[in-house]
């Protein structure tokens, strides 16, 4: 292969000299079989004039392709994560608020009147036959947004994990991305003690226990972790426990590097077990 | 063992430490413009205290995989030829961006180094391959991106077990990982880096 066939496949192929935006997507996005010289390659193909250049212009390239590619990877942030959470949230929470609206008042004027989104779903699909078109197209705007809900369930399963890798393996994109809504960010989530972790989301019954009106609560949204579900009641202090502990130490990973570590798993998996098998006993 | 042109022992606060000449990246303490280069967070530093045979001496080409926020990097940075920083996740690479620009032959990618391809239009072939990725199948890894060593090369690997296998006993993982690694390099030595760096083997091979 001469040197002019091999720029073919370097980061430099066709690229003006000077050209620093399209240095910048041809490091980020090009691709080569085999590493080569590139150096003694951009020389005699005629990019630079010298390696020496040839290393200012390396250096230029990479730094503002990788400085880009940071950012971009890291629009679909913590914040935004938090955005499509409470949204998520809002959506079903209206949804199902606007379904009771909806039972209440097909129940005055239909016979086979059911409850709940579902109902309010099956009502848009058939439509109005006459009388019902308000009701109907009430029923038409839960339906919109039980879809808006699903849709960004979706957008969260799939950004959670970018976010935060380790926290959304343990807890689950969904859960993962509550926790990270209720700190307020992945870093107020991981400057957290577990503890607190462990009963985020159940503010009120921590209140009421801090009055002391009430015992302190077990959990708060990890409640819903198979870890937690699957654990029998009187074990589940323990299970909260544990998990919460393994939540906060992959929140920290996640925020402070950023690497996935699988260990982690490993080990909320045989901590959980071990407390369920107490009940065996 | 002999340092690489670059690498000094000086005292800072009454002790030894490593040093090497550039601008301070995460902190650490200075003397003039020699920066301490702590072995406990380096695996390159702890094979060095540990007087490994590394074969660097100085102004090489070097590939560093796993290059995190660049603590390690930046040292390497201050005393090697162009350096080509590969680094996976987003957040560290916004620190090693940080200790990129004022080294002028420190070349950062954000780039995943299970698939060579996606840098190979990039990266030149190296004299020194330093690998220290946190994850499973470091071995592939190392093999995988053999292509870029020069025959006379060397490749320096720290070895995570805890990567590999949180429930094995980690002298059967390094077994294990040196095994594998034998399909593409002959290692010339191998040491625990504790108490640096606890379950971590540090590896030096050649292509083979």
């Amino acid at each position: 292969m001469t040197d002019s066939d091999a720029a073919g496949e370097s980061w430099f192929a066709g690229i003006d000299p000077g050209d620093r935006e399209a240095a910048m997507t041809a490091i980020r996005e090009g691709t080569a079989d085999s590493p080569r010289k590139w150096p003694e390659i951009a020389v005699s193909s005629g990019f630079v004039d010298d390696e020496s250049d040839y290393y200012t212009e390396l250096h230029e390239a990479t730094v503002r392709a990788t400085r880009e590619a940071v950012q971009e990877r890291e629009r679909a942030d913590d914040q935004q994560l938090k955005h499509s959470i409470r949204a998520m949230n809002d959506c079903e929470r209206v949804a199902n608020e606007l379904a009771e609206r909806v039972a209440e008042w097909a129940g005055s004027r239909r016979e086979d009147a059911g409850t709940g989104v579902g109902y309010a779903r099956r009502l848009a699909e058939e439509g109005d036959d006459g009388d019902d078109a308000a009701l109907v197209s009430l029923a038409e705007r839960i339906r919109d947004l039980d879809d808006e809900a699903a849709a960004l369930r979706a957008h969260v399963e799939r950004t959670a994990p970018e976010v935060a890798p380790n926290l959304s393996a343990l807890a689950g994109p969904v859960l993962a991305a509550r926790l990270i809504a209720l700190a307020g960010g992945l870093k107020h989530l991981a400057r957290k003690p577990a503890g607190t972790i462990q009963v985020l989301g159940a503010e009120d019954a921590l209140f009421a226990h801090l009055r002391g009106q009430a015992p302190s609560p077990k959990h708060g949204v990890i409640f819903v972790h198979e870890a937690i579900q699957g654990t029998a009641p009187e074990q589940r202090g323990s299970a909260a426990r544990a998990l919460s502990g393994k939540l906060a130490i992959a929140a920290r990973v996640d925020h402070y590097t950023g690497d996935r570590k699988p260990e982690l798993d490993a080990e909320l998996e045989a901590r959980i077990e071990r407390i369920q098998e107490r009940e065996v006993e | 063992m002999t340092l690489p042109e670059g690498v000094e022992r000086r005292s800072f606060g009454g002790d030894e430490w490593l040093a090497t000449r550039g601008d301070p990246v995460y902190g650490e303490p200075t003397d003039g413009h020699w920066r301490r280069w702590d072995p406990r967070r380096s695996k390159l530093g702890a094979m060095f205290e540990d007087g490994m045979e590394t074969g660097l001496s100085g102004g090489e080409t070097v590939l560093y995989l796993g290059a995190a926020a660049g603590t390690t990097v930046s040292h390497v940075a201050d005393f090697a030829g162009p350096t080509y920083a590969v680094e996976f996740a987003a957040r560290p690479t916004r620190d090693l961006l940080d200790a990129a620009d004022p080294r002028e032959n420190l070349f950062p990618l954000l780039k995943d180094a299970r698939n060579p391809e996606t840098y190979a239009h990039v990266v030149e072939p190296v004299n020194t391959l330093i690998q220290d990725v946190a994850t499973r199948g470091q071995a592939k890894v190392a093999l995988a991106n053999r292509q870029f060593l020069r025959d006379d090369g060397r490749l320096l690997l720290a070895v995570k077990a805890r990567s590999e296998d949180v429930t094995s006993d980690p002298s059967d993982v390094f077994d294990s990982v040196l095994e594998t690694l034998t399909d593409g390099y002959e290692p010339l030595e191998t040491r625990s880096l504790a108490p640096f760096h606890e379950d971590h083997l540090g590896v030096v091979a050649r292509p083979r």
